[in-house]
C-alpha cells in the first residue's frame, strides 16, 4: 500500500538497526550552570498587560522569557506558539491531544463529552496543550488574557518542553522530530483502509486495538548498544524470520501419533512470556491481512508515543509548574511584569497546585500538579538551605548548588524513582502523609503509616508503588498458544496483591479474539506463578 | 531561541468533525431512535433545535484491562489531621476497595449524554425519512416588487434631478470646453499688455489683437452654463423581493378513522412543510384548523393529541380556512400555503363542496395547496379532487401510507419549480 520506508518510525525495537539510526533528541549533554546568570539591564517599565493579547505582546513577553530561561540554563526545543480557538483546543482535547490524528469513533465520543461539559460550565479548559515534537507545539487559545499567555508561555514552552528534551524516557522512547510526520502518516494510511476494506471493518479493528493500546509497549526493551551477545541474537532472528517463511507455527500437516503432545510440552509458544501483546498479535496472529497488521503496529507505536507520558505525570507538571512559577517570578523582580499580571497568573497558579485534603468534597487522589511543584521545590530548598535531617538524608544534594541538582532530578528519574530519591521527611510532614491499607477482606481500613520517623521510609515506598505503572494496571502476558490443537491463546494474569481483574475482562477478551482469530482464554495466578485458574474463556470469533 | 508564532484559528476549523460522524455512525440506532422520540413530542416550531441524547453506558463503553474491586491495596493520601498508626476507620460506602476515594463514586455509573447540534439533528432527522437534499429544493420566485435606488441616469422626471451631479457635471463641462480658449486668452492679453507699454495703443498690431481678445470672449461666453447633457437624475429601478412572510395552514382530519399512526404521518409531513418553509421566510405563522363534522382553530397540542370521533365534512374545515385567510391573511401581505391531509373518507355529498370550495375562493388565493391523503383507499374526495389536477399547477395531491414515503411525495409535491403563479 505504502513504501513503509519512507515513514520514520516512533522507538527502535531490537530488529532495527540502532547503529545506522539518528540518535533520538539531542544526545550530547546540556551544560546546567551552577547559579542562574545575572540578568541584563533592568528594563524601565514593566511589560504592558492590556487583557486582551496581540502577537506584538505574545513576542515580546516571548523574548522576556526566553531570556530568563536561557539564565537558568534550560535547554529547550525551538518552539512554535499556535494561536487557537475554544473550538480547537477541545479538538485537539478529544484526540489525545495530538494535531492530527487517524479518525476514530471514540475521539467523537470524548468530543462530545468535552463539549457538553465544557458548555455547562462544569469544567474550564485547559489554558495549554504541548506536544512533544521538535520543533515543540504549544497551543494558546485565544480566550486566554495576555497574563495567561505568559504563563502558558513559561509552563508549556519552556517547561514541558525541557521536560520532553532532557528526560531520558523521552529520549529514550520518543522522537520528537518524526511524532507528527507518524501521525500523518497513521491519518493517511487508516483513511485508505477504510476506503478500501470499509470504514467498519477498520471500526472494529481500531476498537479491538485500543481495548489493548495499553498492553502495546515494550515497559523495558530498550534499545543498546550492540555487542556480541546481540550480534548473535540479530543472526538469530534471522534465521528465525527465515523459518517463518515456512510457517512453522501454523503447519497443518499432522504429527505421528504418540509424539504430538511431547513436542507440544516441550516447546511452549512463546517460550517467554511476552508483555507486549499487541506486539506479538502484529507479529504472529494466523488470519490477519498485511493491512490489518499495519494497523496494529499504529496503535503500538502510538501507545509506546505516550508510555513516557504516563509514567512521568508528576515529574512533568510539577517541573512545568516549578519553572513558570520560578520564571515568572523572576521576571517580576527584575522589573518585568506588573504587579495585575502577577495576581493574575498566581491566581490560576494557586488553583492548579491546590490538595485539597482528603475527606474534603473536592478530593480525588494526591494532585500530580501539587506534588511534583512541592517536590522540586523541596529539592531548591534542600540545596539552599539544608537542615541537619536533609544533610542525612539527602547528603549528595544538600548544600550543593540547585540547578544542576535539579536538572539532575528531571532528566534520570520516572514518578515512581523520583518520589522513592526525593521526597523528604520534610515535604511529607507538611503534606501531611499517611497511608491507608484497605484488604478487601477485612472490615475496616487501617491507618498503616504516618509522616513521623518511623514511617517516612514505608511512606515514601508505598507513595512510588502507586506511580508505578506495572502496578497500577494488571500484569497480563501471553502465555501459550496451543499450536497443534485448536490454536487458541492464553493470557496469564499474575496477581498483584490479591487484586482481581475487573468484570469487563470477558469484553476485552472478545476484543483479543478478534484480532487473534481463534480462541483466547485468560488465566489468573498467584504473585509468586502458582496456582493458575481458569478466570475467563472466550470463543473463536464467527468468521 | 527560535519562535515561530501561528495563527490557527482559522485553519483548523471542525477539524474532528469526521470523528463525530463516526460516533454518530456507530450509535445511529440509539441516535435515531431519540430522535424520532424527540419528533413526536416536539412541537412542530421547536423542531429545529438541539437535541440531547443519551447512550447506556454499556453500549458505549471501551474496555481496558484493569483492575476489578478488591485485593489489597496501600494507598498514600495528604491532609492527615488525627489519624496515628494503626487507627482503624471504618470502609466509606460505596468506595469499595478505593479507600478515601469514592466521593464521586456515584458519577461514573451515568449514562453517556451529550448534545447534537441543530444541524445533525436536522441531518438526522431527514435521513430517518430518507431525506438527503431537502433543502436544495426551490420553489418558485415572489411576484412581489420594490423599488431601489440604482445610481444615477440622463433622464427621467425633474423630482428625481440630483442638483449637485448634475452642476459638478456642468463644471466639468464648462471647464472641459473652455481650457483652451482661457489659455489662447491670457496669452494674448500679455502680448496686448506689452505692446500698450511699449506705444499709444494705436497700432494696426493693438487692434488685431484686441479682435482676436473679443472673438475668444465671444466664443468663452458661448459655453452654456447648463446643458441639457449634464443633466443627472436619481434613478430607481424594480427589483422582485421576497416576501417575508408566509402563513401555513394545517388542515387535519380528527375524525375517529384518523388514528395515531396516520396523525404522525400528517405531522411529519406538516413538519417537513414548515422547514421548508423556514428556509425561504422570516416569518411564519402557523394556523391548525382541525374538522370531523365541524372546524376549528386550535393550537397545536389540541391539533396533534386530542381525540375527537364522529362524521367527517370536509368543507366545513375549508369553509374556515376561506374565512380565516380573508379575515387575517390578505394576499398581498402574505404567501399562503396549504397543507391538508385526511384519510379521504367523507360525507357522501361534501366532496363535490369542497371541490367548488377550492376553485372558486380558496385556489386563486394561495401559493400552493398540498393535500395527503394518509391512507390507502381512493374514496370520492380523491375523485373529486383529481378533477382539479388538470387546472391548477400549484395543487398537488399524493398518498402516504408509510413513514419512509413521506420525503419522495413531498418532494413530488414540491418539485415544480418555477411554476408561474
Amino acid at each position: 500500500m505504502s513504501n513503509m520506508a519512507q515513514y520514520p518510525v516512533l522507538e527502535r525495537r531490537i530488529h532495527d538497526n540502532p547503529w545506522k539510526a539518528a540518535a533520538v533528541g539531542e544526545r550530547r549533554h546540556h551544560a546546567v550552570p551552577e547559579q542562574p546568570l545575572p540578568p541584563g539591564a533592568r528594563p524601565a517599565e514593566p511589560l504592558p498587560d492590556p487583557s486582551d493579547w496581540t502577537f506584538d505582546l505574545i513576542d515580546r513577553y516571548h523574548a522576556a522569557i526566553a531570556a530568563t530561561a536561557a539564565r537558568f540554563g534550560l535547554d529547550t526545543y525551538p518552539n512554535q506558539l499556535e494561536i487557537i480557538t475554544a473550538e480547537q483546543m477541545m479538538d485537539a482535547y478529544s484526540s489525545v491531544g495530538m494535531p492530527v490524528n487517524y479518525r476514530h469513533w471514540s475521539y467523537g465520543k470524548e468530543f462530545r463529552a468535552t463539549e457538553r461539559r465544557y458548555r455547562r460550565g462544569q469544567m474550564g479548559l485547559a489554558y495549554e496543550i504541548v506536544i512533544n515534537s521538535n520543533p515543540c507545539i504549544s497551543y494558546l487559545m485565544e480566550e486566554n488574557t495576555t497574563a495567561m499567555q505568559a504563563l502558558v508561555i513559561a509552563h508549556a514552552a519552556y517547561g514541558h518542553n525541557s521536560f520532553f528534551k532532557g528526560n531520558y524516557l523521552f529520549r529514550m522512547w520518543t522522537d520528537a522530530s518524526s511524532i507528527i510526520d507518524y501521525l500523518v502518516y497513521a491519518k493517511d494510511y487508516v483513511a485508505q483502509c477504510e476506503e478500501r476494506y470499509g470504514a467498519d471493518e477498520v471500526e472494529r479493528l481500531l476498537d479491538s486495538c485500543h481495548a489493548l493500546a495499553n498492553f502495546g509497549v515494550d515497559r523495558y526493551r530498550r534499545p543498546s548498544k550492540k555487542n556480541l551477545a546481540r550480534e548473535r541474537l540479530e543472526r538469530a532472528q534471522r534465521e528465525a524470520y527465515a523459518q517463518q517463511q515456512i510457517n512453522e507455527l501454523w503447519r497443518t500437516l499432522p504429527a505421528r501419533p504418540g509424539k504430538e503432545d511431547a513436542a507440544q510440552e516441550h516447546n511452549r509458544f512463546p517460550q517467554e512470556p511476552q508483555e507486549n501483546i499487541l506486539y506479538f498479535i502484529e507479529k504472529n496472529a494466523p488470519l490477519l491481512e498485511p493491512w490489518q497488521r499495519e494497523i496494529v503496529r499504529i496503535v503500538r507505536k502510538i501507545a509506546q508515543y505516550f508510555y513516557p507520558q504516563r509514567q512521568t505525570q508528576v515529574m512533568n507538571e510539577g517541573w512545568a509548574t516549578f519553572w513558570h512559577y520560578t520564571l515568572l517570578n523572576t521576571l517580576y523582580d527584575e522589573g518585568y511584569l506588573s504587579d495585575g499580571v502577577m495576581i493574575e497568573w498566581l491566581g490560576s497558579h494557586t488553583n492548579v497546585v491546590f490538595q485539597p485534603p482528603v475527606g474534603h468534597r473536592a478530593y480525588s487522589g494526591i494532585n500530580p500538579y501539587a506534588l511534583g511543584f512541592a517536590m522540586y521545590r523541596d529539592i531548591q530548598r534542600i540545596c539552599q538551605n539544608p537542615t541537619a535531617e536533609d544533610r542525612h538524608w539527602f547528603p549528595d544534594i544538600a548544600g550543593t548548588p540547585w540547578l544542576p541538582a535539579l536538572d539532575h532530578a528531571m532528566r534520570n528519574f520516572k514518578d515512581e524513582s523520583f518520589v522513592d530519591q526525593y521526597l523528604s521527611p520534610h515535604l511529607m510532614r507538611e503534606m501531611r502523609l499517611f497511608a491507608l491499607h484497605d484488604d478487601a477482606s477485612q472490615g475496616d481500613l487501617v491507618v498503616s503509616e504516618i509522616h513521623d520517623e518511623n514511617g517516612y521510609r514505608n511512606l515514601r515506598q508505598m507513595l512510588s508503588q502507586q506511580y508505578d505503572l506495572g502496578t497500577r494496571e494488571p500484569n497480563i502476558q501471553v502465555w501459550n498458544v496451543n499450536l497443534r490443537g485448536d490454536r487458541s491463546l492464553t493470557l496469564r494474569h499474575t496477581q498483584y496483591q490479591s487484586r482481581p481483574l475487573a468484570d469487563d475482562t470477558q469484553e476485552v477478551l472478545r476484543h483479543v479474539a478478534r484480532l487473534w482469530g481463534f480462541g483466547v482464554q485468560i488465566e489468573g495466578v498467584d504473585a509468586y506463578g502458582n496456582h493458575p485458574v481458569l478466570l475467563h474463556v472466550v470463543p473463536a470469533p464467527a468468521a | 531561541m527560535a519562535l515561530q508564532i501561528i495563527d490557527r484559528r482559522l485553519a483548523g476549523k471542525n477539524k474532528s468533525v469526521g470523528n463525530r460522524e463516526r460516533f454518530v455512525r456507530r450509535f445511529k440506532e440509539q441516535i435515531a431512535d431519540s430522535v424520532r422520540r424527540a419528533v413526536s413530542q416536539r412541537g412542530i416550531r421547536e423542531i429545529e433545535q438541539a437535541e440531547n441524547i443519551t447512550i447506556p453506558k454499556k453500549d458505549i463503553g471501551e474496555p481496558v484491562f484493569h483492575h476489578g474491586q478488591g485485593g489489597i491495596r496501600d494507598m498514600v493520601h495528604p491532609g492527615n489531621a488525627e489519624h496515628v498508626r494503626g487507627d482503624r476507620i471504618e470502609r466509606p460506602k460505596g468506595g469499595g476497595g478505593r479507600g478515601s476515594q469514592a466521593s464521586d463514586g456515584g458519577e461514573g455509573e451515568d449514562d453517556f449524554t451529550f448534545t447534537l447540534t441543530k444541524e445533525e439533528f436536522m441531518q438526522l432527522f431527514f435521513e430517518d425519512l430518507a431525506l438527503p437534499h431537502l433543502l436544495r429544493t426551490h420553489i418558485g420566485e415572489n411576484p412581489l416588487w420594490k423599488s431601489r435606488r440604482a445610481g444615477y441616469s440622463q433622464d427621467g422626471i425633474p423630482n428625481n434631478l440630483a442638483v449637485l451631479r448634475t452642476m459638478r457635471g456642468a463644471l466639468g463641462r464648462r471647464i472641459a470646453l473652455g481650457k483652451s480658449a482661457h489659455r489662447e486668452l491670457l496669452v494674448l492679453q500679455e502680448e496686448l499688455d506689452a505692446l500698450l507699454a511699449q506705444d499709444d495703443g494705436t497700432s494696426e498690431a493693438v487692434a488685431a489683437l484686441q479682435r482676436r481678445i473679443d472673438a475668444l470672449q465671444v466664443r468663452i461666453g458661448r459655453i452654456p452654463y447648463l446643458d441639457p447633457i449634464d443633466l443627472r437624475f436619481r434613478a430607481r429601478i424594480q427589483v422582485p423581493v421576497p416576501n417575508s412572510q408566509a402563513v401555513m395552514f394545517c388542515l387535519m382530519d380528527v375524525s375517529g378513522s384518523m388514528d395515531e399512526a396516520r396523525k404522525d404521518l400528517a405531522k411529519r409531513f406538516f413538519i417537513l412543510l414548515y422547514l421548508f418553509l423556514t428556509r425561504h421566510y422570516e416569518k411564519i405563522d402557523i394556523v391548525f384548523i382541525r374538522h370531523h363534522t365541524q372546524a376549528a382553530e386550535v393550537s397545536e397540542e389540541q391539533f396533534f393529541h386530542s381525540t375527537e370521533s364522529g362524521g367527517t365534512v370536509v368543507s366545513s374545515a375549508l369553509v374556515l380556512l376561506d374565512q380565516v385567510i380573508r379575515a387575517r391573511y390578505p394576499t398581498g401581505d402574505w404567501n399562503i400555503y396549504v397543507a391538508q391531509a385526511s384519510d379521504g373518507d367523507n360525507f357522501t355529498n361534501d366532496s363535490g363542496n369542497c371541490r367548488n370550495l377550492l376553485v372558486d375562493r380558496i385556489l386563486p388565493l394561495v401559493r400552493y395547496f398540498a393535500y395527503v391523503q394518509v391512507a390507502e383507499e381512493e374514496q370520492n374526495l380523491w375523485e373529486e379532487y383529481s378533477q382539479l389536477l388538470p387546472q391548477f399547477s400549484h395543487f398537488a395531491m399524493r398518498k402516504v401510507s408509510q413513514p419512509s414515503e413521506i420525503y419522495p411525495v413531498f418532494r413530488d409535491l414540491f418539485k415544480k419549480e418555477g411554476v408561474p403563479l
